[in-house]
């Protein structure tokens, strides 16, 4: 299975409370709760670490899971994220990591 | 709301968090509106840095929902830079202008700063209307001009038609325009008093007749059914609940730096050149006041009928002398839904929107 990366996207808004983040789609104002878990992975989506190591490192050392259980399920939950427009998903890294700062041009 | 939104703000205000901020950018207007409640004098604005510095403040507070308002925001010469700093903060933004200087440019940056949703006041189709209230010849034309720039780039944008005497026939007008801009429409049928007292302006609101008819217009309240039932009786919970958010979950910052409760409740809870939000939020004197008051407390409201649905604003009670005691003007909407009267026991003639 190919390696995939995740970067968080430009396109929302988003706020942590009580230690899980509330975020908002930009494309259909939707808005998402994200568990201990979903925020984990979504703090750790920096485009440059594979969700593989994102698992590896950050969920299965926080949490009594299997590996490729959790594997399957963190691929699960960042393609749903995806489709929201939430999350950038690729099977390279993503350059400009940091969607989160909009682009320098102005008007 | 939404379930999931009703549990965020249930959880921030268990935990006091300033969810949802008002930040009026600037007072200052390149338009006269007949009923505008400010000043649009410069008293001494916060420079960028001071700005910048309160929306880092807000962010670390946990508030979500940020509307940039004012007087227009875009005669603030910074405002792109502003908000590209709250989008990098990961604001919520929405954005309150009667875009008359937004171009090409202007409406690009808004879409890829990704600004939730654009607000703009259009008050009628016709121009001579539409101009006589912003007192500005060709404000319609440019108002449009912005909205549809701002559609082109799928920005939602959102009409507000404030319905004044001088305005009242033409929200069939500013509808049809908003369906044919791709513009999402909203009324709102009240004229509230000026910051500093003075409620002369009261008289370009509508009177208590056309705001009867207004309530009984599906196409500006939805279901009239709903819209216009008679209030349930109060039980405990009744007594216990919150008059509204303000101070709770919402907050307003003024041009000067000055933190109330919200925009329309002009109760300055401290300044954010000598301390910082937080302690104003949360300690100020204040802030603590308006938290302590529930429905139970409220001098007049508490044994009226319209309790449980009154739509009562504590900042214009407030500003009618105590935000303890009734607003007018929506124990005039109450009874004007319902037909029901209500615990001031006014005479009917008496409960005009009118000062």
């Amino acid at each position: 299975m190919p390696q995939l990366y995740i970067a968080r996207s430009g396109q929302i808004s988003a706020r942590e409370l009580d230690g899980e983040m509330m975020i908002m789609s930009a494309r259909d104002s939707q808005l998402f709760n994200l568990n201990e878990l979903g925020t984990l992975i979504w703090q750790a989506a920096d485009g440059a670490t594979s969700l593989e190591d994102i698992v590896n490192e950050k969920v299965c050392t926080q949490y009594d899971v299997e590996r490729s259980e959790a594997l399957e399920d963190a691929e699960a939950f960042v393609r749903e994220m995806a489709e929201h427009g939430i999350l950038l998903v690729s099977d390279q890294p993503i350059r400009a990591a940091n969607h989160n700062q909009p682009p320098a041009e102005r008007p | 709301m939404s379930s999931l939104l009703e549990e965020m703000d249930q959880r921030a205000l268990e935990r006091g968090i300033p969810l949802a901020v008002q930040f009026d950018l600037t007072y200052r207007c390149n338009e006269r509106c007949a009923h505008c409640y400010l000043d649009h004098h410069d008293r001494g604005e916060m420079t960028t840095p001071e700005v910048m510095d309160v929306l880092d403040q807000l962010a670390e507070a946990g508030t979500f929902f940020l509307t940039f308002s004012g007087g227009e925001v875009q005669m603030r010469t910074d405002f792109f830079r502003v908000l590209e700093h709250a989008r990098s903060l990961l604001f919520c933004v929405k954005v309150k202008t009667n875009a008359l200087m937004i171009g090409k440019a202007e409406a690009e940056r808004l879409r890829e700063l990704a600004v939730e949703s654009v607000q703009v006041s259009i008050y009628s189709h016709r121009p001579e209307v539409h101009d006589g209230i912003t007192n500005l010849p060709g404000s319609l034309e440019r108002s449009l001009a912005g909205i549809r720039l701002l559609r082109e780039q799928g920005v939602k944008t959102i009409i507000v038609n404030v319905l004044m005497r001088q305005n009242l026939q033409d929200y069939p007008g500013v509808i049809a325009l908003a369906k044919e801009l791709g513009a999402l429409f909203t009324v709102d049928p009240t004229v509230t008093p000026r910051m500093d007292g003075d409620r002369s302006i009261l008289s370009l609101g509508i009177s208590q007749a056309d705001l009867r008819e207004v309530f009984r217009t599906p196409e500006l309240v939805g279901n009239v059914n709903e819209f216009c039932a008679p209030p349930k009786p109060a039980d405990g919970e009744t007594l216990n609940e919150l008059p509204c958010s303000a101070g709770h979950t919402l907050c307003y910052i003024s041009p000067y730096g000055d933190v109330h409760p919200c925009v329309q409740f002009p109760l300055a809870a401290g300044n954010l050149r000598a301390r910082k939000f937080l302690d104003i939020w949360r300690h100020s004197p204040q802030m603590t006041a308006v938290r302590s008051i529930r429905a139970r407390d409220l001098t007049v409201c508490s044994t009226c009928a319209h309790l449980g649905s009154c739509t009562r604003c504590p900042g214009l009670a407030y500003m009618e002398g105590s935000m303890r005691g009734p607003s007018r003007l929506d124990c005039a909407k109450s009874f004007a839904r319902t037909g029901i009267p209500f615990a001031d026991k006014l005479p009917k003639e008496q409960v005009e929107l009118r000062p």
